[in-house]
């Protein structure tokens, strides 16, 4: 679109987004506050340790996580009674002390125990599942002072792709709403 | 102050100790900033190698040696160089195990309970507490793998295919203890990890060497802190906490039950249960003061364990301590309101026949000794805290001797009586396994962040967002209409 305007200016791809900083979880709240309400939907924060209700700040749907622990929680309490019952009922019945074999309460406690490990692994797998990580690269890497994202800066970054995105105004609202140092990354 | 400590900033511990209902007494002391904590966690995985540090490594390893020397030897010659023998078929080997699960569960207590009770203290120690469990459980684990004897054998304690055609009994409190032993030590590993994940990454952006770059990258998984992913997390945290609590419980359960439903006069009673997760917690706790005490002051961390941290699990090592001298008593009340004369013959075995030294040493160490933490000045004092720290390690190994060995000494018949004598091989062994534990924590220290940085980072009063006086919303309706609208 750009290019069919003016044959001067430089032809090149939309950059990934805009990327800056603030230096206090109390800023970073607000600046997404003032995302949201501006109607941004596709932009994130990134801070050295969970600020507490940002996900509000950034009108976030809760994770979806719980469904994915509560599905294998499921199918770990099934594996494991189907597991025992047909090995020691069906497959291969051992008298041992006269016990019964269909015995539901001797069951309980590794239903229970491989319950957990299949909700465990699922929290742990779901996790890293849904955040799509391992990831190798993320454009906002390349703001030269996101390194410290893991120390003691709040950065925050917008997408070109979100439909309010435009170049110029979006670069001032972060401006005003206090996000230093505001640069623009490649995908 | 150590010569070590390079952070040490202007504070004063009393501060940690205010008890002002209107304010919280500060978990960090010094006024340090988010940059102030990550230097100063981090700096103990990035300076260089210190000689104390080295010459502990040694000597853990040299320990290891022993302990692997001692296998050798078992699997060499059969499981005939330990001391069981009629009547005493389980000893040391299920004492040490035991022992070692059961300091596992205040690494869990830290991750898990206090995580779901909000205990915001628990941040500074959680990650040592939680590695302390995964190399205490790798400890445990050696026990029944050796008491096999034939090791490549082990493969049977699974429900796997085999050329036997036949399958584990899943009625069997001991395939339960596989099971249970087995996730915990799986679910203690994921739950550290997970922890782990944040601060990786910021070992990672601080690395000045490819090689630290690379082997903390890899681990980090590319985490870059974005709030979208930190909501997972933070989901993941608490589902883990949440699930580990009722497994904690049940994985020392479980191991009552290896005893409880036996029909042995001293093992065969209902407040097992209870019973050993009580002490389990109280020698946990204890192990995580004898750790702590010496790290903090090694690496000058005062100003994040603070006297406050101490004087809490002090608290705790009391409380539950108190519990299992309860547990004391009631056997023996039991015993005598069961009317069954072996139960009570084995309970005035126990304490005044052949063992009673073991038992009253047991009684001194885990009931007496720790009901001086009833005294302030002591429950604040550091070098008295680790002196009994160390004395509840020593009773928790002798309580677990005690109902082992003294219930199988003398049972029904006073024909199979006998007294059980350790060989060279069981006290190598079970020294040995300190070796392997200290190895496993030092290594740990050195280069994984022994504090949870974004957890520490996430109590400092500069991280609530609502702090300061802004303009902005409360949490109230306004966000939630609009996280709706989204």
């Amino acid at each position: 679109m750009r290019e069919a305007q003016n044959e001067t200016v430089l032809v090149r791809d939309p950059p990934w987004g805009l990327v800056g900083y603030v230096s206090s979880p109390a800023e970073i709240y607000h600046a997404c506050e003032a995302l949201r309400d501006a109607g941004y939907k596709r932009f994130d924060a990134y801070t050295p340790f969970p600020v507490h209700g940002l996900e509000k700040a950034m009108g976030l749907k809760p994770s979806r996580l719980p469904f994915i622990v509560f599905g294998a929680a499921l199918t770990g309490a099934t594996a494991a009674l189907s597991m025992m019952i047909w090995m020691n009922v069906i497959d291969y019945p051992m008298n041992i002390g006269g016990k019964p074999y269909m015995t539901l309460p001797s069951y309980v406690p590794i239903t229970f125990e491989l319950t957990i490990l299949f909700s465990a692994f699922a929290a742990f797998f779901g996790t890293w599942g849904l955040s799509g990580l391992p990831k190798y690269f993320d454009p906002v890497m390349q703001h030269p002072l996101f390194g410290r994202a893991s120390d003691d800066l709040f950065f925050i970054s917008v997408q070109s792709d979100d439909p309010n995105f435009d170049y110029h105004k979006t670069s001032s609202f972060l401006a005003g709403l206090g996000v230093k140092d505001v640069q623009e990354v490649q995908p | 102050m150590s010569a070590l400590t390079h952070h040490a900033g202007p504070y004063d511990q009393a501060e940690s100790l205010r008890d002002d209902p209107r304010e919280r007494a500060p978990l960090v002391l010094g006024g340090k900033g988010f940059h102030d904590l990550s230097e100063q966690v981090s700096d103990i995985v990035e300076r260089r190698m210190v000689k104390p540090w080295l010459l502990l490594l040694i000597a853990a390893i040299s320990l290891f040696l022993v302990l692997q020397g001692s296998l050798a030897k078992l699997v060499a010659v059969g499981v005939g160089t330990w001391g069981n023998n009629h009547p005493v078929g389980w000893a040391w080997d299920i004492t040490g195990f035991v022992f070692w699960i059961g300091i596992g569960h205040a690494g869990t207590l830290i991750s898990a309970i206090l995580f779901l009770f909000r205990q915001k203290w628990r941040t500074s120690i959680n990650r040592a507490a939680e590695a302390m469990t995964l190399f205490a459980v790798a400890c445990a684990l050696i026990y029944p793998a050796f008491h096999i004897g034939r090791v490549w054998m082990a493969y049977y304690l699974f429900p796997l295919p085999n050329q036997m055609n036949m399958w584990v009994n899943f009625r069997s409190p001991l395939l339960w203890d596989v099971f249970a032993v087995n996730t915990y030590g799986t679910v203690s590993l994921l739950f550290w990890f997970l922890g782990l994940v944040p601060d990786l990454a910021t070992l990672r952006d601080r690395a000045t060497t490819k090689a630290r770059q690379v082997a903390y990258g890899i681990f980090a998984l590319g985490w870059r802190g974005s709030h979208r992913h930190w909501l997972t997390y933070e989901k993941a945290y608490l589902i883990l906490a949440g699930i580990s609590t009722p497994l904690v419980l049940s994985v020392h359960t479980i191991v009552s039950f290896d005893f409880a439903t036996s029909v042995l006069p001293g093992w065969h009673t209902t407040i097992f249960p209870p019973y050993f997760v009580a002490g389990a917690v109280f020698s946990g706790f204890a192990m995580v003061n004898t750790l702590m005490i010496l790290a903090r002051r090694a690496y000058g961390l005062e100003n994040l364990i603070t006297v406050r941290h101490i004087e809490n699990m002090n608290k705790i090592i009391m409380a539950t301590g108190t519990m299992v001298g309860y547990a004391y008593g009631m056997e023996f009340f039991i015993a005598w309101y069961s009317g069954s004369s072996y139960e009570k013959y084995t309970f005035i075995a126990r304490a005044f026949g052949p063992y009673a030294w073991a038992y009253w040493t047991m009684v001194t160490c885990n009931v007496l000794i720790p009901q001086l933490f009833w005294i302030q000045k002591v429950r604040r004092n550091i070098l008295i805290t680790f002196i009994i720290s160390i004395f509840v390690n020593i009773g928790m190994w002798f309580e677990r001797f005690v109902i082992i060995v003294t219930s199988l000494s003398r049972d029904f018949l006073p024909s199979s009586w006998g007294y059980f004598r350790p060989t060279i091989i069981d006290i190598s062994t079970f020294t040995g396994t300190f070796g392997l534990f200290f190895t496993l924590f030092l290594l740990f220290i050195r280069y994984l962040p022994m504090i949870a940085l974004s957890e520490v980072k996430g109590v400092l009063p500069a991280a609530d967002p609502h702090g300061h006086a802004h303009g902005h919303d409360d949490h109230g309706h306004a966000a939630q209409e609009a996280a709706h609208h989204a």
